[in-house]
């Protein structure tokens, strides 16, 4: 009956518009980059190019920036910053909220008062603050550690929503009924609850993917982000500061911020339409 | 066969749980073998509470409940998992007993998993689709269906049968009908009283007093939370003592009488809110100084098979 | 007053076609009726009920038409229907103790209300607290939030705004399901006080309770599956149904003195059936005793005594041989 299961929700996954939209968008950008090394030539950082700003060419696909660096080699290694980010901090993010979110719903009493009080602690810390406070002490950032700080700052909206979800969940008589079939109390977290909130925790992820990615870009932007590495939020950084927009060189800034665009608007596509396949009561049946 | 002794339920409310909220008060009451008890009250009388402290859903505040003579007020780990092999529940909303996300039969698995996995799957599968047929449902009708596909009388029998493929002895059923079509409820309802002459016990929970005479040989009459008339069935519905039963018999509509004049005259100014009977609120016979204003009364026998609590009736 | 509905046919839209929630419905109405609109979940009654005063999308007027006082009621133009809306037609929601705005003084509410329909809030003041007496509740409660009231006493309340300009056709909808024994009581004898009085001229009770409706209905009209089956005095649907499932539904309503172990009782085997695509003919015909080759022509639902109406094959040819 498992594998019937599974194969149901294949079935319905692979005929479903906005998720073969979304999930393509995402796995173009995601070819783009694990391809990418190989339809580079230049260092991303190179200065290639003497002649400084150039559009689009033959030769730099993307053109070149200020100082003559090959635009499409900076997006692509720039891709790869940004699916790092995506992963570790928006998974990161995603556990920690999974976890403490679980534990006070279905607790419940002081666990859930106590785990409160800790969300909304996390929720009420100024974050550029902080972010500025350890971008004095760290004379070197690395995109690892914009990963943790992302993840172990975004989990409270997620920890919020999914203990919303488990107390209304723990108290329908589908629970109660585990309970009198002998289950335990993780194996009706993990068996009952969850799968009922699969489509909101892989939608939970989702989200936070795509806002570590925003975050990440903002990071970049204002100027801290990674100081060791390229990244598309860096390259608008870079874009803008010295110029791009004045002196009118879209094809420094359209790229990076393009790729964001359509990689996190196909993640929320994809999100709309994977609720429409784990939910039966929304497909047609 | 199970035995509840003064059990009560209380809740902690208001700012940093000051106040107590007494949901169940001191109930005492038995269901013998192969017999089914209406257990009968509105919203707010405690029945819910009382079913779900039977089956260990919450837990008891003080007082205890006896299961074949043995003490089973706290159970835990693999002791309350052999309770749950005789004594099981259904609940008021078929729909929502069901995890959405699976298939009806899922339910069937979690039994099977639990408490018969050296049963192989065909033997389960037969035993699955014998008990489906007990409870009057056609196998092909009802397996490998969503819940939503599934009418609300055929998702309550469907949890009957789980019941029954664990063999149960003891049954709470909590308001299993008042969600269904007039037309599916009274087969459901035949189905539980065939059971019971098959020797299951039933704690049937309702607040339709004409179910209640339907369906059962005893009742207990709830009032906010404590036992306020108790007996055979025909004996309270021929001769109804406590005034909030003699209300509840007036007001109920039916079938063969219209309203007619409120059941008693008041006698003088009601009592207000306060100490004393639960009750003396709405009492058209209370008044202070026979103890309604004092102390909740106990339940004492008027006639055989019949007890009430009230002062009124305890004089003498 | 009088009503009269005529072939009146609501179907909803939905992405897999109609659903054909109400089919050529025909009926009457007298002045001062209390008529019970009984049946089970899915016979159309709420639809019915609904399409009198708001047939909004995905509700569609297929066909037929609604006279009120000898005055066609556009039930298809909401916009139209604004003028007829609680001064002719009036209704009190199911959950109508949900209809009231948590975050405004009940007062205030009906002020708004009484405005917006162009009626002076302090020139009504003292019929709206003799209102409110009748129905049991201080005039203090105007000055009250709703979360301060039971349940009972905001379905009062409602019941009050929704009679407060003396409509024509009320259609009280499910109005005690939520209720205590006691409140029910209460609700349904106010409700006939009110047509009593004049603050409503006829009224429609939307119940799946039969009980209550031989309490408080002059008439009961019973549907089936979006089919009208039979309409008759009260008395005449409790001890003398002519149609199959009326007396089928009827026989299956425990009673006082019925007992399991003396006389069981019998519900209707199989269930109604879909209403995206149903059954040709008289829709009842698949769970019928009775139904013969006849059926599969819709019945008309006409009179064959004086005030009760079938529609049935076989009652209908009882009728003319008679």
């Amino acid at each position: 009956m498992k594998k019937l299961k599974k194969n149901e929700f294949l079935y319905f996954a692979l005929r479903n518009t906005k998720l073969q939209v979304g999930l393509g968008v995402v796995l173009l950008f995601l070819a783009l980059t694990l391809a990418g090394p190989l339809l580079v030539r230049n260092d991303p950082l190179a200065y290639v190019n003497l002649a400084g700003a150039q559009p689009p060419s033959s030769r730099y696909w993307f053109g070149t920036t200020f100082f003559g660096q090959d635009v499409f080699a900076q997006f692509v290694v720039g891709l790869r910053a940004t699916f790092v980010v995506g992963v570790i901090g928006g998974g990161l993010g995603t556990l920690i909220g999974l976890l403490v979110g679980f534990t006070a719903g279905y607790r419940g009493g002081i666990v859930d008062e106590l785990l409160g009080m800790l969300t909304n602690i996390v929720l009420v810390i100024p974050t550029l603050a902080v972010l500025l406070i350890i971008a004095a002490y760290l004379q070197v950032r690395s995109l690892f550690t914009e990963c943790i700080f992302i993840g172990l700052t975004a989990w409270p909206w997620v920890a919020r929503a999914v203990r919303a979800q488990t107390f209304t969940l723990r108290t329908r008589d589908f629970v109660d009924l585990a309970r009198m079939s002998g289950r335990k109390s993780l194996q009706i977290i993990f068996a009952e609850i969850a799968p009922n909130m699969m489509s909101y925790l892989v939608m939970a992820f989702i989200l936070q993917f795509g806002g570590a990615i925003l975050i990440a870009a903002t990071l970049d932007f204002i100027g801290l982000g990674p100081t060791n590495t390229i990244s598309l939020g860096l390259m608008m950084q870079y874009a803008v500061m010295w110029g791009a927009l004045l002196l009118g060189m879209w094809w420094w800034f359209l790229p990076p911020g393009l790729g964001i665009t359509a990689i996190v608007g196909g993640l929320y596509v994809m999100n709309v339409g994977l609720d429409e396949v784990f939910n039966p009561k929304l497909r047609e049946m | 066969m199970l035995k509840l002794d003064q059990v009560s339920k209380i809740y902690k409310i208001g700012a940093f749980g000051s106040k107590d909220l007494h949901a169940v008060s001191n109930v005492s009451l038995e269901v013998q073998d192969g017999q089914i008890v209406s257990l009968i009250g509105e919203s707010g009388s405690g029945k819910s509470t009382i079913g779900r402290m039977i089956l260990h859903l919450i837990s008891i505040s003080s007082g205890r409940i006896f299961y074949d003579g043995a003490d089973v007020s706290r159970l835990s780990g693999r002791a309350l998992k052999d309770y749950y092999r005789r004594v099981q529940g259904v609940f008021q909303d078929p729909f929502s007993s069901y995890n959405p996300i699976f298939k009806a039969d899922r339910v069937f698995k979690l039994i099977h998993d639990e408490y018969f996995p050296e049963l192989s799957g065909a033997e389960w599968g037969e035993k699955v689709e014998g008990t489906l047929r007990s409870v009057g449902l056609n196998p092909e009708h009802v397996l490998d269906k969503f819940p939503h596909q599934l009418s609300g009388g055929q998702l309550q029998r469907f949890l009957i049968a789980r019941a029954l493929l664990l063999d149960i002895r003891f049954l709470v059923a909590d308001e299993i009908i008042s969600m269904l079509d007039a037309s599916t409820r009274i087969d459901v309802l035949n189905l539980l009283a065939d059971l019971e002459s098959r020797g299951l016990s039933v704690l049937f929970i309702t607040h339709d007093l004409f179910l209640g005479y339907y369906i059962s040989e005893r009742a207990v009459i709830l009032y906010q939370g404590c036992v306020v008339e108790m007996g055979s069935t025909e004996k309270i519905y021929a001769n109804p003592l406590h005034p909030y039963t003699r209300m509840l018999m007036a007001s109920v509509p039916r079938l063969d009488r219209k309203w007619g004049e409120p059941a008693e005259a008041p006698n003088g100014k009601p009592l207000g809110p306060g100490a004393g009977c639960v009750y003396r609120e709405r009492c058209p016979i209370a008044y202070a100084g026979s103890g309604c204003d004092r102390e909740q009364p106990a339940l004492s026998e008027v006639e055989s098979d019949h007890s009430v609590a009230c002062f009124h009736y305890t004089k003498g | 007053m009088s009503l009269q509905a005529d072939n009146l046919t609501v179907y909803y839209q939905t992405l897999r076609g109609d659903v054909r929630a109400l089919e050529s419905a025909t009926f009457g109405l007298r002045d001062g009726e209390i008529m019970g609109l009984a049946g089970e979940s899915g016979c159309g009654k709420t639809t019915l009920g609904h399409s009198l005063i708001l047939l909004v999308p995905p509700m569609k007027l297929v066909a037929g038409r609604v006279t009120l006082d000898g005055e066609t009621l556009p039930i298809q133009d909401t916009e139209r229907m604004n003028d007829f809306r609680f001064r002719k037609v009036s209704i009190i929601p199911q959950y109508a103790m949900n209809a009231l705005n948590p975050t405004r003084k009940i007062g205030k509410m009906t002020e708004e209300l009484l405005r917006s329909r162009g009626a002076d809030y302090q020139a009504g003041l003292p019929e709206l607290k003799r209102r409110l007496d009748l129905v049991k509740l201080s005039p203090g409660v105007l000055g009250m939030y709703p979360f301060e009231l039971s349940g009972g006493m905001k379905q009062r309340m409602v019941m009050v705004l929704s009679t407060l300009l003396n409509p024509s056709l009320l259609i009280a909808d499910e109005i005690t399901s939520a209720l205590d024994v006691s409140s029910q009581k209460a609700v349904a004898e106010m409700l006939v006080e009110f047509r009593n009085r004049g603050c409503c001229n006829s009224v429609i009770v939307i119940t799946h309770d039969i009980s209550i409706l031989y309490q408080i209905a002059d008439s009961i009209m019973v549907m089936y599956a979006g089919q009208l089956a039979e309409k008759a005095s009260t008395e005449a649907i409790i001890h003398a149904p002519r149609h199959p499932y009326t007396r089928l539904l009827i026989s299956s309503l425990p009673k006082i003195g019925a007992r399991y172990t003396e006389k069981k009782l019998a519900g209707i085997p199989g269930s109604p059936p879909l209403l995206l695509d149903p059954p040709s003919g008289c829709r009842f015909r698949e769970r019928c005793p009775v139904a013969f080759e006849r059926c599969l022509e819709a019945p008309p639902f006409i009179e064959i005594e004086k005030g009760h109406f079938v529609a049935c094959w076989r009652e209908i040819e009882a009728n003319a041989q008679a």
